[in-house]
């Protein structure tokens, strides 16, 4: 029973990761440099949160689809003003996506200390949200919830679409060659590029609509400790992969988890595993690049 | 081969035309003088003594400086900085300052020291570029198309900026292909055509036909395998009439152009590069739009653009993907893999592509495959139309007619085809008649060598 307590536990920690990392592998994957997953992540959960707190009761068949929409929106909007920036004045997205990472932590700074806070105004969070706005336990006794079931289908859907949709090849050929795509493909590139922010930015949401909807029932300010940015490397890893990223994200759930109880139990530095998540990126980069060359030269 | 046992004499003390049409081997020779690429044979001899430059570095210490077309100085940073870069020891921009004002009043032209070099003319820019080789001590000056970019009064001021240098003991080599500015600026000209040396001689002792003749070449051209030009000309295909392309900072790139292409015709388009020929093969290809004019064209126009690795693959897509790619922006809903296979199957065994089968990436192809698999994928895409440009540029003979030959098959299918080369003889070989593009404006002229040469020169009967 322990082991499946710290085996669920790892794909807890891990779902937030996964969406993320999807939501980045598709934005990188269409060329568009998203760094602003956290933001997203960050305003999807605001918007999951105030619809989670709405008075009066309602049945999960109404609040759970509302909850997980409403966090989709709040990230895909928060990434449209980047995409906006871009189309209008020709902001880099590098740069904008970062920015809007901190505009989204202050804004929540704000809420869970003004309009959101609980009742007592003692904490800075938001209260718990009904329970008709939780994700259901997928195995009882555990924390393991249907988010990760998410996460999973949509590293699979997505997985599908770049291989067999029209919309999905674009997008992969707009990212391989934009100059090709225009001229040979006659694709719209900046209209992809920009589709495919907004939609890296709804999954960003939805991963932090499953966060406070799955784990944490509430929304508070470290409500993530830079998930959209271990994204980065848990999308990158996956060399954009869908199916990769799931790999990823569950390696990087359980390195998190994993750092945690070597702290408690064993006295390690829980800083030790971002040095090891830092390490494997750079070690991939590296065998990345070296192998490319190699082929180059041979082929 | 981009150079054949071409050689060039530059007198001490003179201007020096170095002419030639594009691919004829000006800049490839002057790179060749500046220690950028070595020569597989041949010598250098400064001032009566041999020299090995095998580096720009070595080229300057030997006092020969190079202004390129497109200049290569930070915008970011003050005249002075741009001048001291690349220099050594300590940087004090009061010396530095002095040496330009100085060098300025010897070559009789002013430039302030501290300002900012985006803030200037493009023809100041080109004077911080002389300035950046005369005060590394340049007495050979080498200047690639430096009226490219100026408009004529400050092409004329660049022209006394180098006869004071050339009154000053300096000497001038000017890679151009403008008739008009070898003859008004230079003491000497030299023509190059296909890498060799064709005449050199005192610019008094020639006039603008000559020239002309001499860098576009008077032999006849082989027409080889003719067989095809009985094919009858069917309906129109493609029609522009009063057709403007102006840039992105308004420049007019084409000019109130007419154009008609039949089906079964193959129409060559002849210019000298910059006339516009990239912006009508655009609009032909519905790759752009005018800015004004009325164009009718087939429903989907076959494209090889000259880029092929930017333009035209995914390099790192297999081929039956890139098959796909030109039908990428039109399909809705799923691929269908299996037809595009089946498509890519049938392209690399017709157009005889030499791949180990349809998933290998494009990179793994040679060239001559890659522009084969462009080439069948765009003739089997296309409606009716199909235009393209440089469309054997990097490609061997052997190669090189198969693309020809594929043209012409394409041509006799009743497809309506435009081609543009910057090879004069490829254009005539191919073309059932020519047009020219010269000043941004369309001009048809008779299919003869003689005339379609003069008419890219601006000189027409």
């Amino acid at each position: 029973m322990m082991q499946l307590i710290l085996l669920t536990d790892v794909l807890v920690r891990a779902t937030p990761l996964l969406l993320t990392g999807l939501a980045v592998a598709i934005a990188f994957k269409a060329g568009v440099l998203n760094i602003g997953a956290d933001g997203q992540f960050l305003v999807g959960a605001t918007v999951a949160a105030a619809i989670g707190i709405l008075p009066g009761t309602h049945s999960a068949i109404v609040m759970l689809p509302l909850v997980l929409l409403g966090g989709m929106i709040g990230g895909g909007v928060w990434a449209m003003i980047a995409a906006f920036l871009r189309m209008r004045f020709q902001v880099l997205e590098v740069i904008s996506t970062i920015m809007l990472n901190f505009i989204a932590m202050y804004v929540i700074s704000y809420l869970v200390r003004g309009p959101l806070q609980e009742p007592t105004h003692i904490y800075p969070q938001t209260p718990t949200i009904a329970t008709a706005a939780q994700l259901p336990r997928i195995i009882p006794g555990t924390r393991l919830h249907a988010g990760f079931m998410i996460a999973l289908v949509l590293a699979i859907g997505l997985w599908w679409a770049f291989r067999t949709t029209a919309a999905g090849f674009r997008l992969r050929a707009t990212g391989a060659n934009p100059d090709a795509a225009r001229t040979t493909g006659l694709v719209d590139v900046a209209r992809v590029t920009m589709r495919a922010l907004v939609l890296s930015g709804a999954i960003a949401g939805l991963a932090g609509a499953v966060e406070v909807s799955g784990v944490t029932y509430a929304l508070y300010e470290n409500i993530s400790p830079g998930y959209g940015y271990t994204a980065i490397a848990v999308a990158l890893l996956a060399a954009l992969q869908p199916l990769g990223v799931i790999a990823t994200g569950i390696l990087f759930g359980a390195l998190e988890a994993g750092a945690s109880a070597l702290q408690r139990d064993a006295n390690v530095p829980a800083t030790l595993a971002a040095v090891i998540e830092a390490s494997i990126v750079l070690l991939v980069i590296a065998v990345g690049q070296l192998s490319r060359g190699w082929r180059r030269q041979t082929s | 081969m981009a150079l054949d046992r071409a050689s060039l004499r530059v007198q001490k003390g003179t201007i020096h035309a170095v002419l030639g049409e594009n691919g004829a081997g000006k800049t490839t020779l002057m790179r060749v003088a500046f220690g950028l690429i070595r020569p597989d044979a041949g010598s250098i001899v400064i001032d009566g003594r041999p020299q090995r430059l095998s580096s720009p570095a070595a080229a300057i210490a030997a006092g020969i400086g190079m202004v390129h077309q497109h200049f290569m100085l930070v915008p970011a940073m003050t005249v002075a900085e741009n001048v001291a870069l690349g220099g050594t020891g300590r940087y004090d921009a009061n010396a530095v300052a002095d040496r330009i004002r100085e060098v300025g009043q010897q070559f009789r032209f002013a430039i302030d020291p501290r300002a900012i070099v985006a803030t200037l003319s493009v023809a100041d820019q080109q004077r911080v570029e002389i300035l950046k080789a005369l005060v590394k001590g340049a007495r050979l000056l080498i200047l690639d198309e430096p009226t490219a970019v100026l408009p004529p009064q400050d092409a004329r001021a660049l022209l006394m900026t180098l006869r004071a240098f050339v009154d000053n003991g300096g000497t001038v080599v000017l890679i151009t292909h403008k008739l008009r500015d070898a003859i008004e600026f230079a003491d000497d000209i030299t023509v190059l055509r296909h890498g060799r040396t064709m005449r050199s001689a005192p610019a008094v002792e020639l006039d603008e036909t000559t020239l002309a003749a001499t860098m576009i070449g008077t032999a006849p051209v082989v027409h080889t395998d003719f067989s095809t030009t009985s094919s009858t000309i069917g309906v129109e295909k493609f029609v522009l009439r009063d057709v403007s392309v102006t840039d992105d900072r308004g420049v007019v790139k084409l000019r109130n152009v007419n154009l008609t292409v039949h089906a079964g015709e193959i129409v060559g388009v002849a210019a000298v590069e910059g006339n516009g020929q990239h912006e009508l093969l655009r609009v032909l290809a519905n790759r752009a739009q005018p800015a004004s004019g009325d164009v009718t064209r087939p429903d989907r126009v076959g494209f090889v653009p000259e880029d092929r690795h930017r333009d035209a693959l995914i390099l790192d897509f297999p081929i039956v993907e890139n098959v796909a790619l030109a039908r990428a922006g039109e399909t809705r809903g799923r691929m269908n893999w299996a037809e595009y296979r089946t498509t890519a199957e049938r392209i690399v065994q017709e157009y005889d592509v030499r791949a180990e089968g349809v998933v290998t990436r494009a990179r793994t192809l040679s060239g001559g495959n890659q522009q084969k698999l462009v080439m069948g994928r765009e003739i089997e895409t296309a409606s009716g139309g199909l235009v393209v440009e440089n469309p054997t540029r990097g490609l061997d003979i052997h190669a090189t007619r198969a693309v020809h030959e594929r043209l012409r098959q394409t041509k006799d299918q009743g497809t309506a085809v435009v081609v543009y080369s910057s090879d004069l003889d490829e254009v005539l070989a191919l073309a059932d008649r020519t047009v020219v593009l010269y000043g941004n404006a369309l001009h048809t002229v008779t299919n003869d060598r003689e005339s379609v040469g003069n008419a890219m020169v601006g000189r027409f009967a």
